[in-house]
């Protein structure tokens, strides 16, 4: 009697186990901390509560790097998530992976999901196709960074037109020094800000080889004359407290947000973190031209992550990973999320939507970073970036930029040492995947 | 019934010490043989593809100047922390063995930060002393002195070292004081007889006799500020400003993790293992030489 009684007992628990393979899970890793992490999880449960096949759980996995060094790891121990998000820096590394990456396109094709690549922002989806015009990873979260300006600071000190060149920058932050502020202003995301996005926006190249796009054997150009004079002028303009460094990242935020600094040059997508910190009036305006290098702008380059599929996972996966994909791409969702956290609309259909809404009328200069992005068509100098190692390469530039603002090193010896050490990593990037 | 003076062959001894051989060889044999495999290979990232590269990533590490001057900042920074730590911390030790009264609570309060996890110390230390919102920053400021660990590397070297010392000193401290109360009481007491002062006390008694626990100590804290410190590092300044508080365990993860290059973070953990081997190595045979037992 008593052995039945087990025997029941085991039958019972096994057959509960039985029902929790009825979805299909898919894991999605991030990097998106903080309120934008709410909203991540918000997308997912709506796509979870769209259908009932496939359940997408998010996680939460640190820092860009860290997120992308935990899926290169995992990978390696056989227990990657379907979808990772890495940033745009990590796009080589990715692309290199050929065995571990299943390219956006070839997923729409295997799984015969309609996909038509054409309603994505041009400026936004050139950074990740192949030369033939395949899409390797999922545009989410794009942005570029802009110049934010304390709108009340410039009225206090009579600064009448928001700057559009580096010339008007350093006459407005003087305005503002001579009114009582402390500083003019700051910046971060150092290298993608004043190296990659300078480049792009006075077209000149970073790089050889079209800035990585067209082979592997690349070495870097950013050292040249317009580069290094600009950031001289800036590192002399500390002395006077026109120019304030406040770390490499979004560190500086807070000198902006606290109203120490009066203008601010970082990613369009700080706009949720700057409206709630912030308790002055603010706008965005286009990143400055330097009229000593160029008579335009040409356009800016992105920043952000893309989703990328791992290979590796049971096939039955794939399609619901395909199908959430086209949800992420559908103009509600993406207009919510370009209005709520100032990433750009990845979808023509989104912007369009985000102006019906009239939300552009109501926030003047939340379109900048659209109007940027799309002011030119790209040429091969700012289609964007495609250098393997480029998370440690950034690291190298940020610790040259660095000596510089700390009065070490001039800016020719920072921006020589800075190419001669990313070239050394450039070419342990090209034996390592040769 | 027979005494028998020694002990028959049995199974029992090696069945009690099999677990701890088990985690011995699972935790640390094996992922040092695998960096040892490892250093000699060139491989990309997601282990699609290697090469077998002999003594390369040995050689290209040596040609680095990056590298070399890792280990000068190295032996600065575990030099300070040894030093430091085990000094202050023997001074406490030897003020305390005079208290009279209220010894407990002197010492409960010593030994707190022992309890204190290295991120979690690292975080505390980073946040009294940042340059926009810290107390001490702010204390400083007062003073005319602008602190900003974010630019200036000695500045940063010297609060990790201050962090890590922090930590440590209250491991030594519970020691020191353990060694000192172990002395016979009637030593100190004939040497305070015939006229000796405390310093002299100290020096000619106290110290001389605790030596055991002080080249344990040594040991034990110089292997600490080799591999225990990158908690502490990697909250407060991540290697930087410029690579000035960049030390050698915080390299091998940084080119390993970071920058992904497994060849040549293995390269640089096999020769930090080599160096702490030497240093333990040369501490037993010539410094032990020195240890009254």
């Amino acid at each position: 009697m008593r052995i039945s009684k087990y025997i029941l007992g085991a039958v019972t628990a096994a057959s509960f186990a039985g029902g929790a393979y009825a979805q299909t899970e898919i894991q999605w890793w991030h990097a998106m901390g903080g309120a934008n992490g709410e909203r991540v999880d918000r997308i997912a449960a709506d796509f979870n509560a769209s259908q009932s096949e496939y359940v997408v759980v998010p996680s939460y996995k640190g820092n860009y790097t860290e997120t992308m060094t935990a899926a290169v790891a995992a990978f390696r121990a056989g227990e990657q998530p379907d979808i990772v998000q890495v940033f745009e820096v990590g796009t080589a590394t990715m692309m290199a992976a050929e065995g571990a990456v299943y390219p956006v396109s070839d997923l729409m094709n295997d799984t015969n999901t309609a996909f038509d690549q054409s309603v994505y922002l041009p400026a936004v989806v050139s950074y990740y196709q192949t030369s033939e015009g395949e899409l390797l990873s999922m545009p989410f979260n794009s942005s570029t960074p802009v110049l934010w300006y304390n709108q009340d600071a410039f009225d206090a000190a009579g600064v009448e037109s928001v700057p559009s060149t580096w010339d008007e920058v350093n006459a407005a932050a003087q305005k503002l020094l001579d009114s009582g502020m402390t500083c003019g202003y700051s910046f971060g995301w150092q290298s993608w800000v004043m190296i990659e996005n300078y480049g792009a926006w006075h077209n000149l190249p970073m790089g050889t080889q079209e800035n990585g796009f067209a082979g592997i054997d690349t070495e870097f150009t950013f050292n040249n004359d317009a580069v290094v004079n600009r950031l001289q002028s800036i590192a002399d303009s500390q002395e006077s407290g026109i120019f304030k460094y406040g770390g490499r990242r979004g560190d500086s935020l807070s000198l902006f947000t606290s109203g120490e600094c009066g203008m601010w040059m970082n990613s369009s997508a700080y706009y949720g973190s700057v409206k709630s910190q912030s308790e002055f009036n603010f706008g965005q305006t286009m990143l400055p031209l330097d009229t000593d290098v160029a008579d335009a702008p040409q356009n800016s380059i992105i920043g952000g992550a893309t989703l990328w599929v791992l290979r590796g996972k049971p096939e039955a996966n794939y399609p619901g990973v395909a199908a959430f994909m086209n949800f992420l791409s559908t103009p509600e969702v993406q207009a919510w999320w370009h209005q709520e956290t100032g990433y750009v609309p990845i979808t023509t259909a989104a912007s369009d939507l985000s102006r019906e809404q009239g939300f552009y009328d109501e926030n003047p200069g939340t379109d900048t970073a659209i109007r940027e992005l799309s002011l030119n068509a790209p040429t091969p100098n700012s289609r964007g970036l495609r250098f393997g190692n480029f998370v440690q390469i950034r690291d190298v530039i940020n610790e040259e930029m660095e000596a510089l603002w700390a009065g070490d090193k001039t800016a020719r010896e920072a921006m020589d040492e800075a190419v001669a050490r990313g070239n050394a990593l450039l070419a342990k990037f090209a034996r390592a995947n040769r | 019934m027979l005494k028998r003076v020694h002990f028959g062959p049995s199974l029992l001894p090696f069945l009690l010490v099999a677990p701890q051989i088990a985690v011995t060889l699972v935790f640390f044999m094996w992922p040092a043989g695998q960096a040892l495999y490892q250093s000699f290979l060139i491989e990309d990232a997601f282990g699609f593809s290697s090469e077998f590269v002999w003594f390369e990533n040995f050689a290209y590490l040596f040609n680095d100047k990056y590298y070399l001057a890792s280990f000068y900042r190295t032996a600065i920074f575990s030099l300070s922390v040894a030093g430091m730590a085990m000094g202050i911390a023997l001074v406490m030790a030897a003020m305390v063995d005079r208290i009279a009264k209220g010894v407990m609570a002197y010492q409960t309060l010593l030994i707190w930060p022992y309890a204190v996890a290295p991120v979690v110390a690292g975080a505390l230390w980073v946040f009294m002393f940042d340059p926009t919102l810290g107390i001490f920053a702010y204390a400083l400021n007062t003073v005319g002195y602008d602190w900003n660990h974010k630019l200036n590397g000695d500045e940063a070297m010297l609060l990790v070292v201050l962090a890590a010392t922090w930590k440590q000193i209250a491991y030594n401290f519970l020691f020191f004081v353990a060694a000192i109360q172990s002395i016979p009481k009637s030593l100190i007491e004939a040497a305070a007889i015939d006229g000796a002062g405390p310093m002299r006390r100290f020096w000619t008694i106290i110290f001389p006799l605790i030596t055991p626990t002080t080249f344990f100590l040594l040991v034990v804290n110089i292997v600490y500020a080799f591999f225990d410190t990158f908690g502490i590092i990697h909250a407060i300044t991540q290697g930087g400003p410029a690579k000035a508080t960049e030390i050698l365990v915080y390299k091998v993860y940084n080119d390993g993790f970071i920058g992904l290059d497994l060849g040549g973070s293995a390269a640089q953990s096999v020769i930090l293992m080599g160096i702490v081997i030497v240093i333990t190595v040369i501490q037993f045979r010539f410094i032990e030489r020195k240890v009254e037992y």
